[in-house]
């Protein structure tokens, strides 16, 4: 056991969260800092210094995130986040060729912005089918085939999931849809940066990234459309025809500046930084298995990003648990539904009993974990769970041998 | 740049100190507003202050506020997210607004909106409408009868929406007071950052306010109204430049002292340049003025040359050669429209950036004039 004193508090805890966000790298905001100040200028201004300097870093930007997935500039259309990209590919695209074809496919596991985008457009007359996962949270390319009718307009796959961290098919669901002249659209909000993507090699039409998932800020984030062939959509949001009028609005230059060297620094450290959170990864899930039995892993552990653990431990309480680790941030399923009590969906999905997916965590590890972060994390939660489960007496009976599931509770 | 006369602030404003340093100290912190966690819940700390900050800016409750990506998006979302089908559109609006469709309420050769007409439109037919009018134009600076217009509309059953862009910071502005029920607001636009604007909607957290649906769905951020991760660095920055704005509201007043210098000074030079709107209520800080014989194109670049940043328009449209929608609904003939550029001043404006201007303007029109005589004759 450790002997040195932890520096970590519940009002200072140690951050295992990076699905949620991710800390801008200081290499980013020493980037970004010269133009929230001396260097302000309007991108749009076209009559000086100040606009054309402002309108030149936006250009370098723009190019950077082209280069990590293999774009060209031109495909790269500024947004203010994932949620907006992924709304204005479902939305825009759906809308303006609503007329010839009206069906999406998608799957049940994606982020809320794009199930809820979706059952809007059920709405406006589109039918959409929500592929299942399997028990390893990953789409049978099988069940996707059946699903594609000359009516589907497109699918919408995410890349990885922000739950469980999986990484679906995608080259091959890229292959499928180029094959029938759908398009395909992925949320890639939690692989740009952290998987190589290729949007040539993986027939990718429409891809949302975000900023503040990449070590870049809050607020900003990308919608790639292909150019060739063409992908078309309508606006949401109009006015003086920025983004070559697919998005309106002033450029934020500071953060069009911030996710550009996000791109970049992730471009360039992407193979060796997989390989360290690998490590550390195994390093958590290893240190939690010496330590605790019942304890399940969610997600398929092969197909998924390095940076992610989401494990159930069973015959604890999941409120106690979250409690019990107020010194390390973590969450019990995503950040936009964790102020809820049910149980995530995505795990549900995957098959996963309500009482277990009730007691997951989700750990995110990042840039800046350390070996010492994840050395204190395992030791906190196996001491924590270990408490939890003295005090249970579903524990106890378990480990006398008997079945849960077989009592029948009386009513009161 | 710091011999530069940047005279563009209502394209976008010197960022105020202390939005930098709250921005500063937000980006290097982590920390989603969603998350329940510690440092999920001091975010949602920061975001809740700003919230109250950028209320208190207009006298609106900090319910009211709805945080989007900045004043295109606001009125994006005032317009297309509001139940009502039919809207009567001032002639003079931003693009984010015009572009959206409506019928056209003209304005007079002031660039006021003819009150007159609105209610014309608004008696003959009773479709429930949305009135939309600006509180102050981004080219002209010519300030509306926003109370006028809502007095009329509300007698009518229509909705008000004012986008507030360019008076915000600028000069007083009381989204209850003028009645209102929609308002949008640009935080790059008061000395915060770009990416940052909010949608006030006095009364929609009691649900007394005016009926709105979101253009995004997922996530229920901004109680659903604008979903999405916050941008909480650009909020933090609005908040503080919303009470910085507040705080120096007399001092900007001052900024018409500058501005009454500048349009003396060229009319000293030459008698015959005019001034837009010069007889109405517009903001301190903005003039639109006219070199005679001079195309805008040519004065812009001209006056970068010189050190001294302006426009020709506004500058979402800047870079097409064309006559500025908002000097044709006042009905300025062409040829005088042609001529006209937009200087604004703002906080950080000193008597030397008059200076610089004046000086400027002094040499190229004396260069042209000098070229007009000496032409040989065609």
């Amino acid at each position: 056991m450790s002997t040195t004193k932890s520096h970590w508090s519940k009002d200072k805890p140690l951050y295992l969260d990076y699905q949620a966000t991710t800390p801008t790298d200081p290499r980013v905001v020493e980037k970004m800092l010269p133009f929230f100040s001396e260097r302000f200028g309007n991108p749009h201004s076209r009559t000086h210094h100040y606009g054309w300097d402002a309108e030149d870093v936006v250009e370098e930007a723009r190019a950077k995130i082209a280069s990590l997935i293999g774009a060209s500039p031109k495909e790269i259309i500024f947004t203010s986040g994932a949620t907006e990209s992924n709304n204005l590919a479902l939305q825009g695209v759906g809308r303006f060729y609503k007329d010839r074809k009206n069906h999406i496919i998608t799957c049940v596991t994606e982020h809320k912005c794009v199930l809820d985008t979706c059952r809007h457009l059920e709405q406006e007359g589109f039918d959409v089918t929500y592929l299942p996962v399997q028990e390893n949270g990953l789409i049978e390319l099988g069940k996707l085939a059946e699903a594609m009718t000359d009516k589907t307009l497109m699918v919408s796959i995410m890349a990885v999931n922000n739950e469980i961290g999986v990484i679906q098919p995608i080259k091959e669901i890229g292959a499928m849809c180029r094959e029938r002249g759908i398009f395909f659209h992925t949320d890639a909000a939690q692989a740009a940066g952290k998987i190589p993507i290729d949007v040539d090699d993986m027939n990718i039409d429409l891809m949302s990234i975000s900023g503040h998932k990449l070590y870049g800020p809050m607020g900003i984030g990308v919608l790639y459309v292909r150019r060739r062939p063409r992908v078309r959509l309508v606006a949401m949001i109009n006015g003086g025809g920025q983004e070559r009028g697919m998005r309106s609005g002033t450029l934020p230059t500071p953060l069009c500046v911030g996710i550009g060297e996000a791109c970049a620094i992730a471009q360039k450290e992407m193979g060796a930084e997989a390989e360290r959170l690998k490590m550390l990864r195994d390093r958590f899930h290893a240190g939690i298995d010496a330590r605790l039995s019942e304890v399940y892993l969610n997600g398929d552990l092969e197909h998924r990003i390095p940076g992610n653990l989401n494990l159930s431990f069973a015959y604890v309480e999941g409120e106690g648990l979250m409690m019990g680790v107020n010194d390390l941030a973590v969450s019990s399923g995503s950040a936009c539904t964790s102020a809820s009590l049910e149980p995530s969906y995505v795990l549900r999905a995957l098959g996963v009993e309500e009482e277990l997916a009730h007691t997951s965590l989700r750990i995110g590890l990042g840039r800046f974990t350390t070996e010492e972060e994840v050395d204190y994390a395992v030791e906190k939660i196996a001491t924590e769970v270990t408490r939890l489960r003295e005090m249970s007496p579903l524990w106890d009976m378990a480990q006398e041998g008997i079945d849960i599931k077989s009592i029948e509770w009386a009513d009161h | 740049m710091n011999d530069y006369a940047y005279l563009d602030h209502n394209a976008t404003t010197t960022p105020r100190p202390e939005a930098v340093l709250a921005m500063t100290s937000v980006l290097t912190g982590v920390g989603n507003p969603s998350s329940v966690h510690g440092p999920g819940r001091a975010a949602r700390k920061i975001l809740e202050k700003a919230r109250a900050d950028v209320a208190v800016l207009v006298n609106a409750e900090p319910g009211d506020v709805i945080f989007t990506s900045g004043g295109t998006e606001a009125n994006n979302l005032a317009l297309t997210g509001c139940d009502r089908e039919r809207r009567l559109i001032s002639a003079v609006e931003h693009p984010s607004v015009l572009n959206g469709g409506g019928d056209i309420i003209p304005v007079d050769q002031n660039g006021t909106i003819d009150i007159d007409r609105l209610e014309e439109r608004l008696l003959a037919d009773n479709t429930p409408a949305l009135v939309s009018v600006m509180l102050a134009n981004n080219e002209t600076g010519v300030i509306e009868p926003v109370e006028d217009v809502v007095a009329i509309a509300h007698r009518h059953g229509a909705l008000v929406h004012c986008d507030a862009i360019q008076a915000a910071g600028k000069i007083t502005v009381d989204a209850i007071a003028l009645g209102v029920d929609m308002m949008s607001l640009s935080a790059h636009k008061i000395g915060g950052p770009s990416g940052s604007g909010a949608l006030i909607v006095p009364g929609i957290s009691t649900g007394a306010g005016a009926t709105l649906s979101g253009l995004l769905f997922g996530g229920g951020q901004e109680r659903g109204y604008r979903v999405g991760t916050e941008n909480l660095t650009g909020i933090a920055g609005f908040g503080a430049a919303a009470v910085a704005a507040l705080a120096s509201l007399e001092g900007f007043a001052r900024l018409a002292t500058l501005r009454d210098a500048i349009e003396q000074g060229v009319k000293d030079i030459e008698p015959q340049a005019k001034v837009m709107a010069a007889d109405v209520k517009r903001l301190p800080n903005t003039s639109c003025l006219t070199m005679p014989g001079v195309d805008s194109e040519t004065q812009v670049m001209a006056f970068d040359l010189a050190g001294v940043g302006i426009s020709a328009g506004s500058a979402c449209s800047s870079g097409k050669v064309k006559v500025s929608s908002v000097l044709k609904a006042m009905k300025v003939p062409d040829d005088v429209a042609v001529s006209a550029v937009r200087v604004s001043l703002g906080w950080s404006s000193t008597p030397e950036d008059v200076t610089a201007f004046l000086a400027a303007w002094n040499i190229l029109h004396g260069r042209r004039t000098k070229q007009k005589f000496s032409a040989p004759a065609a």
